[in-house]
Order: structure tokens, then sequence, then C-alpha cells
């Protein structure tokens, strides 16, 4: 039961990372029709938001201190952060050690603008051709954000701690009644999992209860008759877009702390999150969100010990395997809407 | 000749002319000269691009023709490596053995991941086979490394049995790959002056393999075989309407595509008897994408092309360095010189893979047909301004599809 728990656990916080991307992911296709290739760039560029903010709030002065003489007996030399000194000592280190969540807010403008940029730049100009097209070109988006980002940051896992507050771990399983130490869970794999549900619910409850997003959902379903009831149906599509993107930074900044940011995370879970989309149905929101979660859960429970002495390999390849079933037996995946790339 | 009509034979005899001329054409620079940094008539760089042009010809004939979009393709690429290399450890050194098998298990291989991914198309299709390639990838890379010797790569080693040849040469050392005794890495180099040129045997069969799957793929292009892959990429729909099947046709296509990939898996096992799981990742397999798409997918030269394009530009531009640059811009004042290094300077050395990206969504964009389709602009646009009547009497024709 224990074991079960710990497994559900640790699905959680990958599964957090699958549903944020394939919801934007769902979001971009949904309203625009484009399939894109970009959107784990997108969460790439979101960590690197982090990674820049920690080094924008770390960015130091050195004082020589005479009253301290390093190991060679030359004076010593004092890194301060400005911030350091701008706010106090406590403060200070206050801020930067609160960097990845204060990126959030640098980080939701940028890649709102970025999303703009993209959509108006480039995607606009590919609504009418081929969905492969559209696939290439995202695609080659892709390969391009992720060497800019190599060029200025290095091909380098770069460390992002998260705050101190939320470093250890808690035991989880006392909390149910369970002995201790044996769910031992980390705080900031807890703290990505609300802050995704927090994210996905703000989506929905946009989409909902929103005048825009009832206009977004109408465009969703006949793009055409709202426009022509005279609402400017591209301009809230491009929005969207922007958001998506803006989901998919957010829940890059986040996932920094758990896994150090390097160039190539968007590719990694790029492949996974269009098999998370396609799973749940293309074009469905809430399927998106649920088949992220499943396939998170599923991972970790494949990489449990007992089952892999039984079916070795399965922890590798049990997403695709999900993947090809589900596609092969439910055509529209889990929850996909009828006529929606059905063939 | 050989079934083909005036053009097609031109066209081949033409692509057969470059091949193997080609460490001639490719040397165009005395050695030791300042520019030579841009011949690319060394072996090594030869052998990849007649290899990768086969893997692209292949690929274009699932993509170019049908439209679907494998995303998975390198996985008969890695597949068609580790036979071949299992061939080199467990027969002989010969590579005959080894292309065959390459190709066989390879060609098995794709007809049980088509058979089931062809049952969709459009995205779904790219993604079932991603996810095939992926599988295959992760498991060379963890369970299955008794076979395919995980992250290290298979290699042939001094214990093998070899059983139709000898475990260990006379002096001790591991045997080398060849062609009933011609070795694939023998080299005959020929001094013309201040020139070098080299004639490589592994270069020479894989060009005389990448011949033979050209002319079979113009074979193919212009068969009633073709033509119905083509009706099926303008649609599918309709053809199944008339009362067709297209699955076997589509399945046909997708296992003579892997066959192509096999073949240059085995042959790249060929020039260097290794084979690691890398080649299968998601990453080459969309190499072979750029390529297809950089050429002009659908045309016949077209992944040709577009494999010596990124394979050639990959090698020259990695190879430069800020001191190249600053060399290139000496001329130029000082402060302009920096400069231009320093805005060079991204795109250059390991920054290769920006250029391509950002040459890949420029063609995307600009020429969705590839270079050949910009070679066709501008012969339309000199044959416009020469033969000035008859404005609209150019465009129907294609000469290179």
């Amino acid at each position: 039961m224990d074991a079960i728990l710990l497994q559900v656990l640790n699905g959680l916080d990958k599964g957090s990372a699958y549903a944020l991307i394939a919801l934007g992911l769902t979001l971009i296709f949904g309203t625009l029709g484009v399939v894109n290739f970009a959107h784990g760039a997108l969460f790439m560029l979101g960590a690197f938001c982090a990674v820049t903010l920690q080094k924008i709030l770390t960015i130091s002065f050195e004082v020589v201190d005479p009253t301290r003489l390093d190991f060679l007996g030359n004076p010593l030399k004092v890194k301060t952060p400005y911030v350091v000194s701008w706010f106090g000592e406590a403060a200070g280190n206050g801020i930067i050690a609160w960097s990845v969540p204060l990126a959030i807010l640098f980080a939701i403008p940028v890649m709102i603008a970025i999303g703009f940029a993209m959509e108006r730049g480039l995607i606009k100009h590919f609504y009418k051709r081929p969905h492969a097209d559209q696939i290439l070109v995202t695609f080659g988006l892709a390969i391009v954000l992720q060497e800019i980002i190599k060029y200025f940051f290095g091909a380098n896992p770069i460390p992002t701690p998260a705050p101190p507050a939320f470093t250890g771990s808690f035991d989880f399983g006392v909390l149910l009644g369970f002995d201790p130490n044996v769910i031992i869970y980390p705080y900031w794999r807890l703290v990505y999992f609300a802050f995704s549900a927090v994210i996905i619910g703000c989506v929905f409850a946009f989409l909902q209860f929103t005048t825009f997003g009832m206009v977004v959902r109408a465009g969703m379903a006949d793009r055409e008759t709202v426009g022509l009831l005279g609402i400017n149906i591209d301009k809230r599509f491009t929005i969207m877009f922007g958001l998506a993107a803006a989901v998919a930074g957010v829940a890059g900044v986040m996932y920094a702390p758990i896994n150090s940011p390097n160039y190539h995370m968007g590719m990694d879970f790029l492949v996974l999150s269009f098999v998370v989309v396609v799973v749940g149905g293309m074009g469905s929101l809430p399927g998106a969100v649920l088949a992220g979660f499943l396939l998170g859960i599923l991972e970790s429970f494949a990489s449990m010990n007992e089952i892999k002495s039984i079916l070795p390999g399965i922890d590798q390849i049990i997403i695709y395997l999900v993947a090809i079933i589900i596609l092969l037996t439910r055509p529209r995946g889990l929850m996909g809407r009828k006529g929606v790339m059905e063939d | 000749m050989f079934g083909l009509t005036k053009k097609d034979t031109l066209l081949l005899i033409v692509v057969a002319i470059l091949t193997m001329a080609a460490p001639f054409l490719l040397n165009p620079f005395p050695s030791g000269s300042a520019m030579a940094q841009f011949n690319a008539g060394y072996p090594d760089l030869m052998q990849r691009f007649v290899i990768y042009g086969l893997f692209a010809i292949g690929f274009n004939l699932l993509f170019g023709l049908t439209g679907y979009l494998s995303f998975g393709h390198a996985a008969f690429l890695g597949v068609g490596s580790y036979s071949a290399v299992w061939m080199f450890k467990l027969l002989s050194m010969n590579v005959i053995p080894a292309i065959i098998l390459s190709v066989i298990v390879a060609a098995l291989f794709s007809l049980l991941i088509g058979f089931i991914s062809l049952r969709r198309s459009g995205i779904y299709f790219s993604i079932l086979t991603l996810a095939f390639a992926q599988m295959s990838f992760n498991l060379a890379y963890s369970v299955l490394t008794p076979i395919t010797n995980g992250e290290t790569g298979l290699q042939i080693t001094l214990d093998d049995p070899r059983i139709l040849g000898v475990s260990r040469t006379e002096s001790g050392g591991i045997p080398v790959t060849n062609l009933f005794g011609a070795e694939m890495r023998s080299t005959y180099e020929m001094h013309v002056g201040s020139w070098l040129f080299q004639f490589n045997t592994g270069y020479y069969l894989c060009a005389v393999l990448m011949l033979l799957g050209f002319y079979l793929s113009i074979r193919i292009f212009r068969s009633p075989f073709g033509m119905m892959l083509r009706a099926v990429k303008s649609n599918q729909n309709r053809l199944r309407y008339t009362g067709l099947n297209t699955k076997p046709y589509t399945l046909a296509a997708f296992v003579i595509s892997g066959m192509y990939a096999g073949l240059a898996g085995g042959l790249l096992a060929c020039m260097d008897p290794l084979a690691g799981a890398e080649r299968m990742q998601w990453t080459a397999s969309g190499e072979v994408v750029l390529m297809t798409i950089l050429g002009g997918a659908g045309t016949l030269l077209g992944p040709v092309l577009g494999a010596g394009f990124i394979k050639y530009f990959e090698n020259i531009f990695s190879k430069i360095n800020d001191t190249i640059l600053h060399q290139w811009f000496s001329a130029l004042p000082d402060g302009l010189e920096d400069a231009m290094v320093f805005l060079v300077h991204p795109f250059i050395g390991k920054g290769w893979s920006l250029t391509l990206g950002i040459t890949f969504m420029l063609v995307v964009i600009f020429l969705p047909g590839g270079l050949i389709e910009g070679g066709q602009r501008i012969g339309r646009l000199f044959r416009r301004r020469t033969a000035k009547p008859a404005p609209d009497s150019a465009p129907s024709s294609t000469p290179a599809e």
C-alpha cells in the first residue's frame, strides 16, 4: 500500500509537467489548429528564465577586505551581490534564495511576449499550410531556440536551487498513519504539484467563466461563425497562444529546481508531451491533463523494482507502449472530440 | 536505356559520373592552400555523403511519394548497423553478408512497425513511428545490452568467433572490413601538382550501392506502383472509395524505405565497424527529415542533394573557428574585423546546428520544394529573360522530378 502511494506521489511531479505542457499544446492546437513542435522549447525557455533571473540577482561587485586574508596571505576579495548591498544582508540573500518563485513574475511577461512574436511573426503564415509543414517549421524553430540558449548558457545543466524553505523532504507517511521514513517526499515536488494544479485550474476557470474564454471556446467550436458575428477571433487566438506559451514557461520555471535546466530539456519533454496529447485526444483540454497525470504515474509505477524484475526494461518504454495501444484501440484518444484529426 | 526514359537515363548518367568523379570534384583546391579547408574529397566525408544520400533516397520514397511523415526512420538505420556488426563478429569481415543481413533485418523490423503504424495517418502516424523508434532506442540502451552493448556501443573484438574468417590477424590485430580481400579503408592517393586526390575502396562500394538505390528509386517513381503511392498522397479517401485497399501499397513503400535505411546503416558499420544506440535516437530521424525537405521532398535528386548539403556544411562549418574568421576578414579595418567575427561567431564551429535550424526554417517557409525548387525558380527566371514570349508556358515542366 505504502509503496503504491509512494509511486503515485513520484509520478505526480512528472505528470504535472507533462500535463502543463500538454495543456499548452492542446490550447494551441484547439484554437489555431497548429501542431507546435516548438512547445518543448518554450518550456525550456521558461526554465532558463529562472536561470537568467538567478544570474541577474547574483551579479556582484568585488570588495577587498583588508581585515581578512585568504590562504595565500593576500587580502581576501569578497564578492557581494548588488541586491545584498541594496536591500541589506537578510533581505538581499532572501531575494536571491527565492529567485525561482520570483522568476515566475519575470517569466510570464517574457513568455507572453515570445508567444506573441512567434504567432504573429511565424505561425500566422502557416495556418493554411498542411500539418506536415507546421510540424517542420516549428521543429526548425525549436532547433534554433535551443541553439541560441546553448550559445548563451553553454551545454551543461545549470543548477537552480529551490528556496531553502522547500529544500528538504517531509515524511508524508506519518501524516497518513504509516510508519515513519516510509514515504518521504521532497517539499518542492509537492509545491510543483500544487502549483500546476492551480495553473490548470486557472486556465480552465478562465475559459469557462469569463466572456473572453467563452468567445475562445466558441471559436474553437466554429471559428467561421464567430468571425461572422463580428468578433475579431484571430486576435483572441493570438492571446491564447501567448497564454499557452506562458503556461509552458512557468511550468519550466518551476521545474528548474527538480532537474537542472539544460538546453535540450525541451526536446526531451516534447516527445513525451506529444504522446500525452495524442493519448488524451487531440484538442481535448481535460484529456491532456488526465493523460499527463496518468502517464506520469504509470511511468513511476513501471520503474518499481518489483515490476522491473518481471518485465525488464518496461520503465523505459511504458509511455510509448501505452500510447501505441491507445492510438490503435481508441482512435480519438481518451477524451478526444469527434471529428478532430480523426483520420 | 535500363527501362528509363531518355531524360531519366541522362539524369542517372550525370549522377553516376558525378559520384564516380567525386574525389576529383570535391577537391578543387590544392592541399595546403588557404582554401583547402573547403575540400570535401576525403574518404570519411565522401562515404557519409553517399550513405546518407541513400538513407534520404529511401526516406523520400515514403515521405515524398505517400506523404506519410515518419519520425522514426533512424530506428531502421540503427538496426541495420547492429546486424552488420553482428555479422562481422560471428561470420567474417566480408561486407557482403553484413550488408545482406542488415537489409533483411531492417525489412522485417520495418514490416512490423509499418504494419502497426500505418493503421493511422497524419500526425498520428508520425507519433506512432516516433514512439516505436524511441522504444527501440531506450531498449537498446537498457535491457538489450547483451545484444547492443548499451552505452559503449557494439564493437568487434579479438575474441569474436568469425567462423568463416579469422578472429585475429597474423599480427594479432583486429581484422578490417573487406570485400573479398579489398579492404574498405584502403585508399589510393594520387598526387597531381599540389593536389591530392584520394580514391577509397569503401567510398566506391557505397557509391555503387547508392547508384543502384538511385536507379531503383527512379524506377519506383516512374512505375504504376509509384503512381499509386502518389495517389495515396493526393487523396487517399478517394482511392479507397474506388474500392482499392491502400494498405499494401503504403506498407510496401514503408518497408522499401526501411530497407534503404537498413542498407545505409549496414554501410555505416562496414566503413567503421561499430554501432551505437544514438544512431536510433529521434534527433537522427529528424536529421533525415531535414535532409529530404531541404533538398526537396518528392523529387528524385532532392534527397541526395539535401544529404550532401547538410553533411558538407556540417563538416566545414564545424571546422571553422575564430582564427580562420580573423584571416577572412583581415582585409577589413580592425574594429570592423572584430565586429564581423563577433557577428559570424555564433553560426560556426559548435553553432552549426543554429545555422542548420535557420536554413531549414527559411527553406520550409520560402521554398517548400527545397533546393530543387530553388534551382527550378532560378532556371525559370533565366529562361524567361532569354525567351521573352510565352510567359505562361514555362511553369508546368519539372525537369528534375
